[in-house]
């Protein structure tokens, strides 16, 4: 959306809930949907006399998506107070880091658009640091109060933020779907938007081409793909009609409205926080060692990238069908699978069949492939029987489609049962065509009369005759043989 | 460096830390002289120091990623002020 000569600049603050077992510096359970407050201890309280003492597995986190992303696991990273006041915060300030974040740098690459007009890009990370959530604040009426349930505050998050890399709300969502699949890859975040564990801010401005850099405002708390597109697209158009009506941009974060479709001012710079910042005397700095970022390393699972490049390299799939099986660790396993069972050499037909087929089954009854009731055992079976003529990809989507209802463990069984074993006898054949030919007289006339469709007709009535059953290229052939004799 | 009363109002207000107009002069003053204290201390060179962000010189102790703490609700909110249906409740707040 360049609109009317304006370029537009975005960056993106993402943050990830990690996905521990405990909070950030306490005991307390971080499971999701506990009773109010029965999962708030004294450090999360901020009762007097508590130290906060940090989860090493929070760190691991941090490390394993410093690595996913090529960036810098810094050796030593600090741990900050950001100082405001709110009652969901009990401590006057959240723990975060500031100058010394754990990760510096790095990107993520991302892929726009389709077909013609697709395109690829790196959107650089600026950094990623470790923080503690805040609690809830209910707002409904206790008599006139505010209800605070602080189950939450010490959740442990990683808050990732973008250089001003993206250029339209397109480029946006796909690096929030891109980081949404790789958080979700490496294991560290469950990416559930709904329960808040993966939200969005976003940076947006506008300016003339070769101008500095407009004044931005930052939409917070977007907490679907959706309303991260409704939210820019809106706020782009928004900062373009007031300059060109002669207006200023002041910095502000803006809220988004997902029933009215805009944005509107939470607080302006005058009232922005002054949050004070400064090493927090109760955490000792926290100290990475080259070992333990090793270490790490052996447990991440294959990177979407790599394996990418794998599918392209190995198996000679196009960019496309690479991105395309690569989009979730669940679909790219279920994808290695089949491949492993049925051969590299059918890698191209089981990627038809999983982005085809497969996905367009488990889309139509919104199943997870992780739950596809064909699995890729049996899937294999199939591809393997196409591979070696057994049945032809006609018959293929009937087995296909017996595996999925469960009638029959196995693509062989299926086909056994139901008789769908393809003829390649040409005697049988032979003998199919020639009733065919002797039946349709006016076909024959009139392909010999040189209309090529009357062909394909004569196709059909022996397939037809075979029950579908006789391989294509034969009876092509025996029908090409006979016609022209 | 020094102060000027209308930036210790700030500090004050930031702090939520209510002062009267004496208080705001003697802390002024306070302010003033710990700010006199940090320029001597800034003549001194310290290039090729590393920064420290804590006074000892220690690294992070951490704690394994298991849950250890069980439900004291009913403990802490004995000494709440006003609670309902589990949740603390505070005078009202919509920013």
């Amino acid at each position: 959306m360049s609109a009317r000569n304006w370029e537009v600049v975005i960056g993106i603050e993402t943050h990830a809930q990690l996905s521990t077992q405990s909070k950030i510096f306490s005991g307390s359970s971080t499971a999701f949907g506990a009773q109010p407050n029965v999962q708030a201890s004294a450090v999360d309280l901020a009762l007097p006399g508590v130290l906060p003492v940090l989860n090493r597995g929070a760190v691991e986190c941090a490390i394993k998506f410093g690595l996913s992303i090529g960036a810098e696991v810094a050796a030593k990273s600090v741990f900050a107070r950001k100082n405001y006041f709110y009652p969901d915060l009990p401590k006057g300030y959240q723990i975060s880091q500031f100058e010394l974040p754990v990760v510096v740098g790095g990107g993520v690459r991302i892929q726009v658009g389709q077909g013609d007009k697709a395109y690829e890009k790196v959107v650089r990370l600026t950094r990623a640091h470790l923080e503690e959530d805040a609690g809830k604040s209910l707002h409904e009426d206790f008599h006139g109060k505010s209800g605070i349930d602080l189950n939450r505050a010490g959740t442990p998050l990683l808050e990732i933020v973008t250089e001003p890399d993206m250029c339209s709300s397109a480029e946006a969502v796909a690096y929030a779907k891109a980081l949404h699949a790789l958080v979700r890859w490496i294991g560290i975040c469950d990416g559930n938007m709904q329960e808040g564990s993966f939200r969005c801010d976003a940076n947006v401005s506008v300016r003339r081409p070769g101008e500095p850099l407009g004044t931005r405002r930052e939409i917070k708390n977007l907490n679907s793909f959706r309303f991260l597109q409704q939210a820019i697209d809106y706020e782009i158009q928004w900062q373009i009609d007031t300059l060109e009506d002669g207006g200023k941009i002041q910095q502000a974060t803006v809220l988004f409205d997902p029933d009215s479709g805009e944005t509107r001012v939470m607080r302006t710079k005058e009232d922005a926080h002054d949050y004070r910042y400064f090493p927090d005397p109760d955490l000792l700095p926290l100290v990475i060692s080259r070992e333990w970022v090793e270490r790490t390393k052996a447990t991440l699972p294959e990177l979407p990238e790599a394996k990418r490049q794998r599918f392209m390299e190995q198996l000679g799939l196009s960019a496309y069908d690479a991105t395309a099986l690569t989009a979730s660790l669940e679909v790219a396993d279920y994808f290695d699978a089949v491949v492993t069972a049925a051969g590299a050499a059918n890698a191209k037909s089981a990627a038809n069949w999983v982005m085809g087929e497969l996905s367009a089954r488990l889309n139509k009854e919104d199943k997870d492939i992780a739950a596809s009731p064909v699995s890729a055992a049996q899937l294999a079976g199939l591809i393997a029987r196409i591979a070696d003529n057994t049945i032809s990809n006609n018959i293929a989507k009937k087995v296909f489609e017996a595996l999925w209802n469960g009638d029959g463990a196995s693509a062989d069984e299926v086909i056994e049962k139901q008789g769908l074993k393809q003829i390649t006898d040409t005697g049988a054949i032979e003998k199919l065509v020639d009733e065919v030919l002797a039946a349709n007289a006016a076909n024959v006339a009139e392909y010999k009369a040189g209309k090529e469709k009357a062909f394909n007709a004569l196709v059909g009535q022996v397939m037809k005759a075979a029950k579908g059953k006789a391989n294509p290229q034969q009876v092509n052939d025996l029908l090409k043989a006979k016609l022209g004799g | 460096m020094s102060l000027t009363p209308d930036q210790v109002r700030r500090i004050a207000h930031l702090a939520r830390i209510e002062t009267s107009e004496a208080e705001v002069q003697t802390t002024l003053e306070h302010l003033n002289g710990i700010f006199s204290l940090i320029e001597e201390m800034q003549a001194v060179n310290t290039q090729g120091v590393e920064p420290m962000a804590h006074a000892q010189d220690l690294a992070q102790r951490l704690r394994d990623d298991v849950v250890s703490e069980s439900d004291r609700r009913a403990a802490f909110q004995a000494v709440a002020p006003e609670t309902e249906a589990g949740l603390y409740l505070v005078p009202k707040v919509i920013e």
